[in-house]
């Protein structure tokens, strides 16, 4: 149903280009649960956090020189001659850090509460597309300072390529665009790193509009039944998004203004050079997990396709989990899995940094080279971590979904939302779930 | 409205203000100011930058410049047109002191010793480069510039004396450092 503007030129514009029926029927009008906890704040943080990439990426873009002569000179320019440029090169660097805190929380939401689950099934999909274009230009942007880190990631990570049969070698050289990472390869991460937020905006429109179809999904986890289960959006979920930023980008600002070294590598400092590859090649912290399921499979190939699987597995994860619960709330054993997988990728981020013959003792609590101690290598705990990541979604969640007895669900998002339910069996006794309080 | 002053949302009557009309303006308000602050550095940011206004002055040796001759350095960028002008120049410049002008202006004031011009050799219609530097070049009418886009035609003080230019051809901010060399900007 078409608003009835007030404002005479918002009438004219709306009735030849209909964008503000549009938003207020996606604002306004747009029905969401009334019980969405703050979990449900990470996707919009989100859709923030690549407005701030792409607004500090395209005036850093003004001053940068992807040319591997200038490159780490132009940045280092940024950092002292260009007006703010220190502040905008941090909101950049740490912007991604922090667009991967949101998005990882996001997804551990999603993955809770069942999120993934019918009809969301596509929305999940679509989801899991924008992470890898995430991954993708998070990548490729790590390389354009030109500094050691960038360098080798960016050789290292083209190798990867090299592990596939027959074609390895050729498609690696395509990559570079000559016989090692050098310019030709710097210029065309540099465009595809432009380009890429572009094309992660268009999925990130698809994963809007694959959302409004349903709408959000809930910490209780069943369907609305009613205009007495939601709120409009507009303005009860804005204000509360609002509040949510606001905390957020304390929780930012602190890293730019702070700390914003500390979550980089200080080796990518040092301008690169293709000759001496620094002692230890790490990522940076959001592909830790990653880069401990490569290292944790001895063969090469394998190697690289259990890391990509680990995200690819991803795709399958809404027949994986068969439950027709959705909400972990109501599902006891499988809260402790999830919370075992959250457990588990700070495993394997520890494992990511640290040095693979290294050994963990967990009586110590520490990470040393000493070999005489008493504990367990890094190496062998990363293969433990890796195999509980995916025991998680090919074993655990199928098994789950035929053993596990499930607690009651409410009938109604209203019941629990506004105290008239007590415990769960009073509310599943309810004999009119939909009626109005 | 109600009867009462204040219901629990805030809601008066009369003229008053609420408390939530001033919770609204003030969060308004903060958000507006902290909008502004946040789009201030992207904006500083395309203004140049230290480096590029470290190299914002230059020196120049004017005494190799023989007379009747001219030289183009390069300042912020821009051509700087350095001309030693001969004595019937300087003439003819001051004769037309009181010609009918766009943007009069008296020899004296353009130029600090009158035998040497120093003149921002850009066209103060579209930016164009003035021709008249080399002796090959044509000067227009009036023996100083002639600009090719849109035919202005300067005078031997760089004077606009015909054409679309609305200014004279600019003088940098300059000064003589010693007898022969010039420090512009």
């Amino acid at each position: 149903m078409a608003a009835n503007f007030k404002n005479p030129v918002v009438r004219w514009i709306d009735h030849r280009l209909p964008v503000f029926t549009f938003l207020h029927h996606e604002a306004n009008e747009y029905p969401t649960p009334k019980n969405l906890s703050y979990w449900w704040n990470f996707g919009s943080l989100a859709g923030f956090m690549l407005m701030v990439m792409m607004a500090s990426g395209i005036f850093l873009a003004m001053q940068y020189t992807p040319h591997v002569d200038y490159a780490f000179n132009s940045v280092e320019r940024m950092m002292r001659d260009v007006n703010y440029g220190w502040l905008l090169r941090y909101i950049h660097m740490n912007g991604a850090s922090m667009f991967f805190v949101v998005v990882y929380v996001h997804m551990f939401r999603g993955l809770y509460f069942g999120s993934y689950k019918a009809p969301r099934e596509l929305l999940w999909q679509i989801g899991v597309v924008i992470l890898l274009l995430m991954m993708a230009t998070a990548f490729m942007g790590y390389v354009l300072p030109w500094g050691q880190m960038s360098f080798w990631g960016a050789t290292v990570i083209t190798n990867l390529f090299s592990a596939l049969p027959v074609v390895g070698e050729h498609i690696v050289t395509l990559l570079w665009g000559g016989f090692s990472v050098d310019n030709p390869t710097l210029n065309r991460f540099f465009s595809l790193h432009y380009l890429l937020p572009f094309v992660l905006l268009g999925v990130v429109v698809l994963h809007v509009v694959a959302l409004h179809r349903f709408g959000s999904n809930n910490p209780i986890g069943i369907d609305t039944k009613g205009p007495q289960d939601t709120i409009p959006f507009h303005p009860y979920y804005t204000v509360k998004d609002m509040f949510g930023l606001g905390v957020f980008m304390i929780f930012y600002a602190y890293w730019v203004f702070y700390a914003p070294v500390t979550l980089g590598d200080p080796v990518n400092f040092v301008p690169a050079n293709p000759l001496s590859t620094p002692e230890h090649i790490v990522p940076e912290w959001y592909f830790l997990p990653f880069y401990a399921i490569l290292r944790s499979i001895p063969d090469k190939l394998l190697g690289v396709i259990a890391m990509f699987a680990s995200i690819l597995v991803l795709f399958v994860l809404p027949w994986l989990d068969r439950s027709p619960v959705r909400s972990g709330r109501y599902r006891p054993a499988f809260k402790w899995f999830f919370w075992m997988l959250v457990f588990d990728c700070v495993i394997l981020t520890i494992c990511g940094k640290s040095p693979p013959d290294w050994i963990w003792s967990p009586f110590a609590f520490s990470i040393s080279p000493d070999v005489g101690q008493v504990g367990i290598s890094i190496i062998a705990m990363g293969q433990l971590a890796t195999t509980y990541y995916f025991g998680y979604f090919l074993v655990v969640l199928p098994l789950l979904s035929i053993f596990e007895r499930a607690l009651p669900v409410p009938l109604s998002i209203s019941r629990p939302v506004l105290g008239a339910g007590g415990s769960h069996a009073a509310i599943a006794q309810s004999p009119k779930p939909m009626e109005k309080l | 409205m109600a009867d009462h002053a204040q219901t629990p949302h805030g809601q008066a009557t009369g003229e008053q203000g609420t408390r939530r009309d001033f919770l609204f303006l003030t969060a308004a308000s903060v958000t507006a100011f902290g909008a502004a602050s946040a789009v201030w550095p992207f904006v500083s940011s395309m203004n140049p930058s230290k480096d590029v206004l470290a190299l914002s002055s230059i020196e120049v040796d004017v005494g190799q410049v023989a007379e009747g001759q001219a030289i183009t350095v390069k300042w912020r960028g821009k051509p700087v047109f350095i001309r030693h002008r001969t004595a019937a120049e300087i003439a003819e410049a001051v004769k037309d002191d009181g010609a009918d002008m766009k943007d009069p202006q008296k020899d004296e004031v353009r130029a600090q010793k009158p035998e040497f011009l120093v003149l921002v050799g850009v066209c103060t219609h579209l930016g164009c480069i003035p021709l008249g530097q080399k002796d090959a070049e044509p000067k227009g009418q009036f023996g100083g510039w002639y600009c090719p886009c849109h035919g202005s035609m300067y005078d031997t003080s760089g004077r606009i004396r015909k054409g679309p230019a609305p200014l004279n051809l600019e003088v940098p901010a300059y000064q003589y450092v010693s007898d022969t060399v010039v420090k512009i900007g």
